[in-house]
């Protein structure tokens, strides 16, 4: 491992992405958008526009990266790039921690609008501070992006990758208590759901932004969280060969 | 310096089922240009992809600058140019070489020399998807001579370019040869075969021969090297 191949690796990433205006445009604006948009649906329901749009402020990340990392990790496997870096002298981790922070650094930037928008303009509140829900976004976007990176190697087509969107990450946004306290589900789907990453991540931001003051249960999250990323990540260095078939 | 570059021994390979390699064994000498011919589909890519360490083999050793292929120190040392660019269409010429020296650990000033090796200067701060195939087979070609590889390994390098700069190309890559470079270049185009040193002749996944140009010419009676490898290829055919 090499600190100046990872960061060459995290700058091309951004770079590839800076090259790509619309793309930066799409990802800055439109989880405020649909934030804002939130904010309207629930016009005059101020309670049930906090205990959604709040935590969602710090969910978005998760799904943007998750989506973004596992097609740019898809292109680098179907270009034969990634067959070139596994025959140069870079390591697995190299590549993947590349991706971390540049997806890391994206995921802040967007963070900072979405929160800027939804606790600045919007009027939800974070008892605990903005910051706290600031990091818990950038946090659950490694997730994502951890997820992503492994789930692009099932991958043959960008058209599945997409499709993994629908299977993977809907499900676990129903299923984490966002739109139904989990206690109310059906005892096997409440079940499930404990063993979903997006719960923890979810159970996280929750207690970042009610008032009640905060307790161990919010760092046992955040273990899970970062204790599934390693996982996710570890996982995905296995997929990335120097020798196929 | 070892005498040989490469040293395979009964190399086999099976890809989605099927033998591709069939026991090959082969030396390719130290600062020489072997060029590496035979039909599409013969098994020039596997073959290539297997010296770099990139092809899970089913049998057989293979020495690379007197090391196992694959192993890490040949990282910095082998250059692979695949058949397909391998480059990031989305980035520019430049960022693509800057990126790929600091993975090889070489300068800057190195990246405006190879892009001047590969002529394509004027191109520097395009993106590699704007470029025209040949150019962007150059980038790619441009990223494996960064860090100056002792052991080159190119898969039709020269395809989609124009005569004048495949005559260029091929200049450099004498040169390459005369500073000890020992570069490996598969090829469809019989008149580059006559630029190398050496020849290996493919079919089917066996090595019908393996000589210098004009051992060809002698053996077959052929001047022109694409009749006398027909030649061998109808002598040894149906087989
Ligand atoms: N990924 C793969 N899975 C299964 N079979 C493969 C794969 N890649 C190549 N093959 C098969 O292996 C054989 C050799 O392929 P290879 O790419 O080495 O040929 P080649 O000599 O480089 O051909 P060309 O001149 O067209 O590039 C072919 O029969 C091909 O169909
Ligand atoms: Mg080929």
């Amino acid at each position: 491992m090499s600190p100046r191949i990872t960061l060459a690796t995290g700058g091309r990433v951004l770079r590839q992405i800076r090259h790509d205006p619309r793309t930066i445009a799409l990802l800055l604006a439109v989880p405020a958008l649909l934030l804002t948009l939130m904010r309207f649906v629930f016009d005059g329901q101020e309670q049930v526009f906090q205990s959604i749009g709040a935590p969602l402020c710090g969910l978005f990340p998760f799904i943007v990266m998750f989506l973004v990392s596992s097609i740019t990790m898809l292109r680098e496997r179907t270009t034969g790039t990634l067959e070139r870096l596994m025959t140069l002298p870079m390591s697995k981790l190299d590549l993947l921690l590349g991706y971390g922070l540049a997806f890391g650094a994206l995921a802040a930037a967007q963070a900072i609008v979405v929160c800027l928008v939804g606790f600045g303009l919007l009027g939800l509140v974070a008892p605990h501070g903005v910051l706290l829900v600031g990091a818990l976004a950038i946090l659950n976007a490694l997730l994502g992006m951890a997820l992503g990176l492994l789930l692009s190697a099932f991958a043959r087509t960008e058209f599945q990758a997409v499709q993994f969107m629908p299977a993977f990450i809907f499900p676990q946004l129903l299923l984490c208590g966002l739109f139904v306290a989990r206690a109310d589900m059906a005892p096997l789907l409440e079940a499930v759901s404990w063993l979903l990453p997006f719960t923890y991540a979810y159970d996280a931001l929750e207690r970042a932004v009610s008032p009640a003051a905060l307790g161990a249960a919010i760092l046992v999250d955040v273990l899970v969280v970062i204790g599934t990323t390693i996982g996710a990540l570890a996982l995905g260095a296995l997929t990335l060969k120097r020798r196929t078939p | 310096m070892p005498e040989f570059a490469v040293e395979i021994e009964d190399l086999e390979v099976v890809r989605g089922g099927n033998p591709v390699i069939r026991s090959m064994s082969l030396e390719v000498g130290a600062g020489t240009i072997t060029g590496l011919l035979g039909p599409s589909g013969c098994g020039k890519t596997t073959l290539m992809r297997s010296i770099v360490g990139a092809q899970i083999v089913a049998g057989g050793r293979i020495r690379v600058l007197g090391r196992a292929a694959g192993s890490q120190d040949l990282r910095s040392t082998v250059g692979y140019v695949t058949q397909a660019p391998s480059v990031y269409g989305d980035l520019t010429v430049r960022e693509n070489l800057e990126y790929f020296g600091r993975v090889v650990g070489v300068g800057d000033d190195r990246v405006s020399e190879t892009v001047s090796l590969v002529g394509l200067e004027d191109h520097f701060d395009r993106l590699v998807s704007s470029l025209s195939g040949g150019e962007t087979a150059r980038v790619s070609l441009a990223s494996a001579l960064l860090n100056r590889p002792r052991l080159l390994v190119l898969d039709e390098p020269t395809v989609g370019l124009d005569p004048v700069l495949r005559a260029e190309l091929w200049r450099d890559f004498r040169e390459l040869a005369d500073g000890g470079v020992t570069l490996l270049v598969s090829s469809h185009v019989m008149d580059e075969a006559g630029e190398c040193d050496d020849l290996l002749l493919m079919r089917e996944g066996r090595l019908l021969r393996h000589c210098a140009p004009d051992a060809l010419r002698r053996e077959t009676g052929e001047e022109d090297l694409g009749r006398a490898f027909l030649e061998v290829i109808e002598r040894t055919g149906g087989s």
